[in-house]
C-alpha cells in the first residue's frame, strides 16, 4: 500500500469545491423534505379517502424504491416531457422528495403525540381550524420532532454521493474525476471517506446538543 | 419492448436478488457479532465494536463501494469478483446499522432476566443463547425489516460500478430504445414489488417468533416506522 501525500494536496482544491456542492445539496434537499413532508403529513389527516389513499400510496411507493432509480427517472424523463432542469436542481428535488416520505412519518408521530387536551382546549376557545394548527398543534409537534428530523439530515448527507450518477460534481464526483485524470484512486477516495465520517460525527454531536437544549 | 430486452431485465432482477441475499446474510452476521460485542464486559471489546459502528455508519454506502472496488485491489493485491465486492461493501455498511438494532434489543430485555441467569449460574454464553437472544430477537424483526428495505434500495448502487443489476439493465434498455419513462417505471415497480414481498415475509417471521415467546405481534394497522439513523449516544 503506497500513500502519496502530494496527491492529497493536489486533490484538496477539488475537495473544497465538492464539499461546497454537497453542503448545498444537503441544505436545499433538507428544506424541500421538511416542507413537503409536512404537506404529506397534513394531507394524510384529511377526512376524505380520495386524498389520503393516493397520497399514502405515492409516498409508500417513493419510500420503498431506490433513490438512484428515481434520480434516473427524473433526470431522463422530465426532459422528454419538456421540463428541463440542471442536473443539480433535479438531484436536489429528487433527494428532497425521497426524504419527504420519511419526514412525513416523523411529523405524523409528532402530531399524534400532542395531547388530546390541546385539541379540546382549542375547540373550547372556539379557535378556527387554521389557527388551531398554526398556533397550538404545529408549534408543539415540530418541537418534539426536531431531533428525529436531524437524523434524516445526517442520513441524507450519506445519500448525496448518488447525485454523481446524474453528473453532479459533488465530493464523490470530484474524487472520481480526479482519480481518472491522475490515475490515483486511493488518496481522493480515502479523503472523502474520512470527510464523510468526520462531518456526520460532528453533525450527530451538534444534534445531541440541540436535543438536550430542546428537552428543557 | 422486445423479448430480448425483457430477458435483460430478468437477468437484472436475478443479480439484484443474489446481491440482496448475500449482503443481507453478511449484514446479519456482522450485526449480531458487533451488536453482542457492544454489550461485552471488557471495555476494549465494547470500544472496538463501537468504533466499527461509528466508522461504517458514518461513511456513505456509495463511497464504501467505490473504496472496495478501487482502493482495496491495489492496496492489498487482490481483486474481488464484482458480486463479492458489492456484498462486502453493502454487508459491512448495513451491518453497522444492524448492530445498533441488536444492541438496542439486547439492552431492552428486562434486567431481571439476566440476573436470573446469573443466580442460576449460567455461563455468559448460556445466558446469551438461552435467555437474552430468544427474547430479544423477536423485537429486532420490525427494525430489521426496515433495514432490509434500505438494503434492497442500496443494492441499486452497484449499477454505478457497472454490475448488471436491475437498475443497470434499466439504463441499458433506455440506451437501446432511446426512451426512458416506460422502462424506469417498470424498474421502479419491480423494486416496489420485491420490497412489498420482503415486508410480508418479515411480518410472518415476526408473528412466528413472537408466538414462540408468548407475545403478540405489533399492531398491524400502524405503518412501519422508517429506519432511524440515530445520533451517537
Amino acid at each position: 500500500m503506497n500513500w502519496d501525500w502530494s496527491a492529497v494536496s493536489d486533490f484538496m482544491p477539488d475537495f473544497w469545491e465538492g464539499l461546497l456542492v454537497t453542503l448545498q445539496i444537503l441544505v436545499l434537499g433538507s428544506l424541500i423534505s421538511f416542507v413537503l413532508g409536512l404537506v404529506w403529513a397534513l394531507l394524510m389527516r384529511s377526512p376524505s379517502r380520495w386524498v389520503t389513499w393516493p397520497v399514502g400510496a405515492v409516498t409508500e411507493f417513493v419510500r420503498n424504491t431506490p433513490l438512484l432509480v428515481q434520480l434516473f427517472f427524473l433526470y431522463y424523463v422530465l426532459p422528454e416531457w419538456g421540463l428541463t432542469f440542471s442536473a443539480l436542481a433535479t438531484g436536489v428535488f429528487a433527494i428532497g422528495l425521497h426524504y419527504s416520505t420519511y419526514t412525513m412519518q416523523v411529523y405524523r408521530a409528532g402530531i399524534e403525540a400532542v395531547p388530546a387536551g390541546q385539541w379540546e382546549a382549542a375547540t373550547a376557545l372556539n379557535l378556527p381550524l387554521r389557527r388551531t394548527w398554526s398556533a397550538v398543534i404545529l408549534p408543539q409537534a415540530v418541537r418534539r420532532v426536531v431531533p428525529a428530523l436531524g437524523n434524516y439530515v445526517i442520513a441524507m448527507l450519506k445519500d448525496t454521493p448518488m447525485l454523481m450518477a446524474i453528473s453532479v460534481l459533488e465530493m464523490l464526483g470530484h474524487a472520481r474525476l480526479f482519480s481518472q485524470e491522475h490515475f490515483q484512486f486511493t488518496e481522493p477516495l480515502t479523503v472523502i471517506g474520512v470527510a464523510f465520517i468526520v462531518i456526520s460525527y460532528l453533525a450527530s454531536l451538534a444534534l445531541r446538543a440541540l436535543e438536550r437544549r430542546l428537552a428543557h | 419492448m422486445t423479448s430480448g430486452l425483457w430477458e435483460l431485465v430478468l437477468k437484472g432482477v436475478w443479480v439484484t436478488i443474489q446481491l440482496l441475499v448475500c449482503s443481507s446474510l453478511l449484514a446479519a452476521a456482522v450485526s449480531f457479532v458487533v451488536g453482542v460485542a457492544r454489550t461485552h464486559r471488557l471495555w476494549i471489546v465494547r470500544f472496538l465494536a463501537g468504533l466499527y459502528t461509528e466508522v461504517f455508519r458514518g461513511t456513505s454506502a456509495l463511497v464504501m463501494i467505490f473504496w472496495v472496488f478501487f482502493v482495496l485491489p491495489p492496496a492489498f493485491g487482490w481483486q474481488l469478483v464484482p458480486l463479492w465486492a458489492g456484498t462486502l461493501a453493502l454487508g459491512l455498511t448495513y451491518g453497522a446499522y444492524g448492530s445498533e438494532i441488536v444492541r438496542g434489543a439486547l439492552n431492552a430485555v428486562d434486567p431481571a432476566q439476566k440476573e436470573g441467569g446469573i443466580a442460576l449460574s449460567f455461563t455468559p454464553w448460556q445466558r446469551m443463547k438461552l435467555i437474552l437472544l430468544p427474547q430479544a430477537v423477536p423485537e429486532m424483526i420490525p427494525p430489521f425489516s426496515n433495514l432490509l428495505i434500505e438494503l434492497l434500495k442500496g443494492t441499486a448502487l452497484v449499477s454505478i460500478m457497472g454490475m448488471g443489476d436491475l437498475a443497470f439493465s434499466g439504463n441499458l434498455v433506455r440506451l437501446a430504445l432511446q426512451e426512458s419513462a416506460e422502462i424506469y417505471t417498470y424498474i421502479l415497480i419491480v423494486y416496489f414489488v420485491i420490497a412489498f414481498l420482503l415486508t410480508r415475509v418479515m411480518r410472518g417471521l415476526e408473528k412466528k417468533l413472537k408466538a414462540g415467546v408468548g407475545k403478540k405481534p405489533a399492531d398491524k394497522t400502524r405503518a412501519p416506522e422508517p429506519v432511524v439513523v440515530e445520533a451517537v449516544r
